[in-house]
């Protein structure tokens, strides 16, 4: 079976799961919320505020609710250890890593959309004319955010204290990918919106390296 | 140790996935050893199972059997020593596998387990958990086995209904469903009958009689009398990580279970 | 034990001298006088700092690739010294920046990079003390180290990126531009001192470590003799 088809299979069962018991979408978009509404008393939402720090609070809000989020990715396998039946089931780790990568993005990306549009409304931020771009943006760093969290699931869940292990691994390793994100997204909530290919650049850069280091160690990740 | 047959030998991963469908699997461990730590919980174990065997193995807690079932299912690496699949031409030999596989075929697909644990989903149905390992075996025809196991198990009214909602006993009994839906040539069960009612026990007996005399290989583990231990043509008893005694392939495994029964 | 203790005392005679040096025979600097002098440890730091997470990075490699103990040993000891002196340069950067240019901090990218290798390595050692069975947290903490290690030039170049569209008064630069002859050997017996220090005390790390994986042998043999432990032990140690 290839790699493919088989993250196909295991996306397919994260979403199966999501959908019958619908915990972790709705905690991560009401969480996400609070964190942009808190910051919404930190400032006032003025054109040029929410400009200068807007993005910023933007993707500290997700990954915030991301890295909580992710957590179960690894943690809701050890309940039954359906990760064994997962690791003795003729598939390659990296499928079932991957599959828990798609699920996860889609679970954020989800988030997102939700969230953006609030955002721009409490914050008075116009995204009409740049929906595209920033989706591109938010897909960006998303990738990273969700590579590099489903595989620190995969360390946390079988260390101590995983629920506070994982935002702490997860967030000074992000560091690079919060710096592009953040500058793509000023840049295109500036008052000439413009797409930084440069920041592009990187963040794809960035999820290349971390992609790539996850398929490379994927095999060392789950072995006992 | 024992040659292995040496066909072709292909340095691949692990997933050319065509299960072996007539020949039977056996087992063999070269003085396996495995520590977690400062437990030692296997101590230099070297078993041949032949293809076809029922094996009783026997011991008390903390005897080592079930870390000797994992490594025979391949979720535990050994510390050192190697384990061969006889039937298909593997050896894996201790952490650093990855150097020494020799890969005839994948035993995986032949590889079937009921654990302590359920391995299965709370959260999804009875046949949304076996569809979902159908489709990672690669399965044909699933919708027919999947029902003929629900059936078989006795759980095919409750097909629909998410398994948080079972009882210990109907989890025990979808558990070894699952386990059996590939149709394992090599099955490996940690105390399988832990959890089950008289009417569990009774199926789980009919189920094993008919594996050992369709030829698969089984290797029970227990550590008190049931009524399948009857099955078996061997019995191999561990204490503390070690083979303590072993009434051998072609024995009888009679009075290491009868010292077992009084045991109970 | 005898050559150990010449070679410690030695290394610590190097390290007064080098302090010496430092505060005696360097040169006055013209700009910022005596808070300069700080600037030679500072950079020892960095420099052991450097080499140890390296190392680091390749004991992780290689625990992965083969498995062997002391890999793991060395990599969690090169992780300690890397953290121990990136805190020293942390802070004698912190010491000196405020004096010097009248700042204690700022975010660029040799200073974050640092910061944040600092706070992953430290995290790097949080998590193998929240494992317990020691073949896992070797595996897990060698992926993380890996992890880790690969961040820091992406948040060196993600910093140098914000900077060339944010830019700062430079102030760190020129460290090394037209630096005195003296100033150079001082330099460099600083950073020999330095690295002297480390390679000890990551000698003495590793061999904590590899003791207490002989321990964990020791117990499990008594155990399979089933010996009481007073006996063996008494008579198994030198």
């Amino acid at each position: 079976m290839t790699t493919a088809r088989a993250a196909a299979i295991v996306l397919t069962k994260e979403l199966r799961m999501e959908f019958r018991a619908r915990e972790l979408l709705s905690t991560t978009v009401v969480f996400a919320l609070v964190i942009v509404v808190l910051f919404s008393f930190a400032f006032d939402p003025t054109a040029g505020e929410s400009r200068r720090y807007g993005p910023g609070l933007l993707w500290i809000a997700f990954l915030f609710a991301g890295s909580l989020m992710l957590n179960p990715s690894f943690a809701r396998e050890q309940a039954n250890q359906t990760l064994d039946a997962l690791r003795m089931a003729p598939v390659s780790p990296f499928a079932i890593l991957l599959g828990k990568m798609l699920a996860n993005f889609i679970f954020m990306a989800v988030s997102e959309a939700i969230l953006v549009p609030v955002f721009a409304v409490l914050y008075n931020i116009s995204i009409g004319g740049i929906v595209g771009r920033l989706a591109l943006v938010l897909a960006l760093g998303t990738v990273g955010l969700v590579v590099a969290g489903t595989v620190f699931s995969a360390i946390a869940a079988h260390a101590r204290m995983r629920e506070l292990l994982l935002p702490l691994l997860l967030l000074p390793i992000l560091a690079p990918l919060l710096i592009a994100a953040v500058e793509a997204t000023a840049s295109l909530f500036a008052e000439q919106p413009a797409l930084d290919r440069a920041w592009l650049a990187f963040l794809a850069g960035f999820d290349i390296v971390f992609l790539t280091a996850s398929w490379l160690l994927c095999d060392f990740l789950l072995e006992e | 140790m024992s040659s292995l047959s040496t066909p072709a030998p292909s340095r691949s991963g692990t997933t050319s996935a065509s299960a072996i469908p007539s020949a039977s699997l056996g087992i063999s461990f070269d003085g396996v050893e495995k520590r977690f730590g400062s437990l030692l919980a296997l101590r230099g174990v070297s078993l041949e199972i032949l293809p076809g065997e029922f094996v009783a193995l026997l011991g008390p807690n903390g005897a080592g059997k079930t870390t000797l079932l994992r490594i025979a299912a391949l979720l535990v690496t050994p510390t050192k020593g190697s384990i061969a699949f006889r039937g298909l031409s593997r050896v894996l030999d201790g952490p650093t596998r990855r150097q020494t596989e020799i890969v005839y075929g994948d035993p995986k697909p032949s590889i079937g387990m009921v654990a302590h644990n359920t391995l299965l989903y709370d959260e999804l149905t009875a046949a949304e958990n076996l569809w979902f390992f159908a489709q990672l075996y690669d399965l044909d025809d699933i919708s027919r086995r999947v029902a003929r196991a629900l059936e078989s198990c006795g759980l095919a009214s409750r097909a629909g209904s998410i398994v948080r909602t079972f009882s210990r006993g109907m989890r025990q009994r979808l558990a070894i469903a699952r386990a059996l839906l590939h149709d394992p040539r090599l099955l490996l069960l940690d105390e399988p009958a832990a959890g089950l009612d008289r009417q569990g026990l009774a199926w789980l007996g009919e189920t094993l009689a008919r594996l050992r005399d369709s030829g698969t290989t089984v290797v029970m583990s227990t550590h008190a009398r049931n009524e399948s231990l009857d099955l078996a043509t061997r019995a191999v008893s561990l204490a503390g990580g070690r083979i303590e005694s072993d009434s051998g392939s072609g024995g009888d495994p009679r009075p290491l279970l009868a010292a077992l029964r009084s045991e109970a | 034990m005898k050559g150990r203790s010449a070679i410690t005392a030695a290394v610590a005679a190097l390290i007064f001298f080098a302090g010496y040096a430092a505060l005696f025979i360097a040169p006055d600097e013209s700009t910022m006088h005596e808070i300069q002098r700080v600037f030679y440890f500072h950079l020892a730091s960095w420099m052991a700092m450097f080499t140890a997470l390296s190392l680091a990075f390749v004991a992780n490699v290689a625990w992965l690739v083969t498995r062997k103990p002391h890999w793991d040993w060395l990599g969690v000891s090169c992780v300690e010294v890397g953290v121990v002196s990136c805190t020293a340069g942390l802070i004698t950067g912190v010491l000196w920046g405020r004096p010097a240019w009248g700042i204690w901090w700022t975010w660029d990218a040799r200073l974050t990079t640092a910061f944040i290798l600092w706070i992953l390595y430290i995290c790097y050692l949080l998590l193998r003390g929240l494992i317990e069975e020691p073949q896992r947290r070797a595996s897990l903490s060698a992926i993380f180290g890996v992890f880790a290690f690969l961040d820091a030039p992406l948040v060196y170049a993600s910093n140098r990126l914000w900077r060339t569209q944010h830019p700062a008064p430079v102030i760190f630069g020129g460290e090394n531009s037209g630096l005195d002859p003296t100033m150079g050997k001082v330099l460099v017996v600083c950073i020999v001192a330095v690295m002297a220090m480390m390679v000890l005390v990551l000698i003495d790390r590793y061999r904590l470590e590899r003791m207490r994986h002989d321990l964990d042998e020791l117990r499990l043999s008594v155990d399979a003799r089933g010996v009481a432990s007073n006996t063996v032990l008494t008579k198994g140690l030198p």
